[in-house]
């Protein structure tokens, strides 16, 4: 049992990127309502980019900080061909996240290969009662949780961030009151993009990634998301940390294979049962 | 001055005419109703003054703020009847409820709760606070009496009165139930099938054996 703190604190910290991923699915959702499956590559496009900028150079802090800034812009180019339309539906613009991550494939291949790649993330090891653990985990910790605290905040108490929400709650009432619905969506892409961003860049010392390491990403942060049901980032930190503990602990002590599975499973549970109690809510509030 | 003006508006959905050539208009400060069955336009009508529907051709010009409490009532359910009111004030940068409190005094006890879970009635005057909140020199209410009790509907009329009287605010209230249309207000429209087929005096209409036949009898 000795393991047990350094794989807590290793599960959680998977459990933080997974977060920061479903925070990006949750925020598209809450304001556009289109399940946004192009968010792993968010992750990948930033995270290719800081091993590049960092072989380059540059140093810590101002390279993840520049790859996040072009997921974000990345986020808002996905959001403009997903949403950009007036009167696309979400269900339609789900399909165009999901080709658009197809061809973010070719587009990563095209300039970073096909080889994981990986850097060097806060060096060293700390002690928690008397196993050694990555820093870079608290690190990860340390950075998701602010991150998540802003968040809330930005939606529960600034006027944008209502202005945001209530898109996602009535898109014809937010017309009537003169919300520009289509330019709040780009936003919440574009904010979507920085969460993913952040996410990949905080994963990648720990985790080598690839072009196609969005899968994994996003099966875990859909997971994550699910559980909140798309549209609470509280819940979401929850279900990532959750799901994070849950694999490392499976990996630690059973077969590490079995890991995207755990995502599934979960996912798939909860799904079921939100899907059996969603009707009596939307009645409640009807 | 007008704080509407309609002139020959054309709207069109695919190779459907919703309004055919209708021509409206509401001074400052005046009540004017717009009766009509289901399917005449009505809707259609808002939300091309509200800037939604792109009119195929005709004119409409709106001087000063025009506010809109749709069909339908169309709060943000999953926020607060507080929040409700301030998102009305996108437009402008006086944010704070205060005034629309005043006016509507029955939504200040409530503002916390979510907007989501209040009666029809209170939805309702959400849907007019939220409108008012944008100060606006026009008020358009779609169907302020669908799906409500008679009591809750004569309360809402009650105070959009007041508010006629003690803001000057001009309305044009869009209504399927022409016996509360024609009390209230002072001259009105009716239309059918996208057109503009009787205009005049509410209190002239309101005698009119067409109306009275078409609407009054049916309208209770």
């Amino acid at each position: 049992m000795k393991d047990v703190p350094q794989y807590l604190v290793t599960g959680l910290g998977i459990g933080c990127a997974y977060a920061l991923l479903a925070s990006g699915l949750v925020v598209i959702h809450r304001v556009t309502r289109v399940v946004n499956f192009a968010q792993g590559g968010f992750a990948v496009v930033a995270a290719m980019l800081a091993s590049t900028l960092l072989a380059a150079g540059l140093p810590h802090g101002a390279a993840e900080l520049s790859a996040v800034a072009v997921a974000s812009a990345t986020g808002l180019l996905v959001g403009l061909a997903a949403i950009g339309k007036p009167g696309t539906s979400p269900r339609s613009a789900l399909v165009v996240t999901l080709g658009v991550g197809i061809f973010g494939y070719a587009v990563e291949v095209l300039i970073w290969g096909d080889q994981p790649r990986s850097f060097p993330g806060l060096p060293g090891a700390v002690d928690i009662f008397g196993a050694p653990v990555q820093a870079h985990y608290l690190l990860i910790i340390g950075v998701t949780l602010p991150v998540f605290v802003a968040l809330g905040l930005f939606f529960s108490r600034t006027y944008l961030g209502k202005g945001l929400s209530a898109c996602a709650s009535n898109p014809y009432a937010a017309r009537i009151v003169g919300i520009n619905v289509i330019r709040m969506g780009l936003v919440s892409f574009a904010l979507g993009g920085a969460l993913g961003g952040l996410a990949g860049v905080l994963v990648t010392p720990v985790q080598q990634v690839t072009f196609d390491s969005d899968v994994t990403l996003i099966v875990n942060g859909f997971a994550a998301a699910v559980l909140g049901g798309l549209t609470r980032p509280g819940l979401a930190l929850a279900g990532g940390l959750l799901l994070g503990v849950a694999q490392t602990m499976v990996a630690g002590y059973g077969d590490a294979a079995y890991q995207t599975e755990i995502a599934l499973v979960l996912m798939l549970a909860v799904m079921i049962w939100r899907a059996a109690r969603t009707p009596a809510v939307e009645e409640a509030v009807l | 001055m007008n704080v509407i003006e309609v002139q020959d508006l054309v709207v069109r959905y695919g190779a459907a005419v919703a309004l055919d050539g209708i021509s409206l208009t509401v001074a400052a400060a005046e009540l004017v109703a717009l009766i009509g069955p289901n399917g005449a336009g009505k809707s259609t009508l808002v939300n091309t003054l509200g800037g939604i529907i792109k009119p195929a051709g005709g004119r409409v010009a709106v001087q000063g703020r025009l506010a809109i409490a749709p069909e339908g009532r169309q709060v943000f359910a999953d926020l607060s009847v507080e929040d409700n009111l301030r998102l009305g004030a996108w437009r402008i940068r006086q944010r704070d409820p205060g005034h629309v409190y005043d006016v509507l005094p029955d939504l200040r006890p409530i503002r916390h709760r979510r907007a989501g879970l209040l009666s029809g009635g209170q939805q309702q005057m959400v849907a007019v606070g939220r409108a008012l909140m944008a100060r606006p020199d026009v008020l358009v209410v779609d169907e302020l009496s669908l799906g409500l009790a008679p009591l809750v509907v004569t309360d809402l009329v009650a105070h959009l009165r007041r508010l006629h009287a003690e803001w000057g605010l001009a309305v044009l209230l869009i209504e399927q139930n022409a016996r509360l249309a024609l009390s209230l207000c002072t001259r009105a429209y009716v239309l059918e099938a996208g057109r503009i087929v009787l205009t005049g005096p509410a209190q002239e209409l309101a005698r009119s054996p067409q109306i009275a036949r078409a609407y009054l009898g049916a309208s209770i």
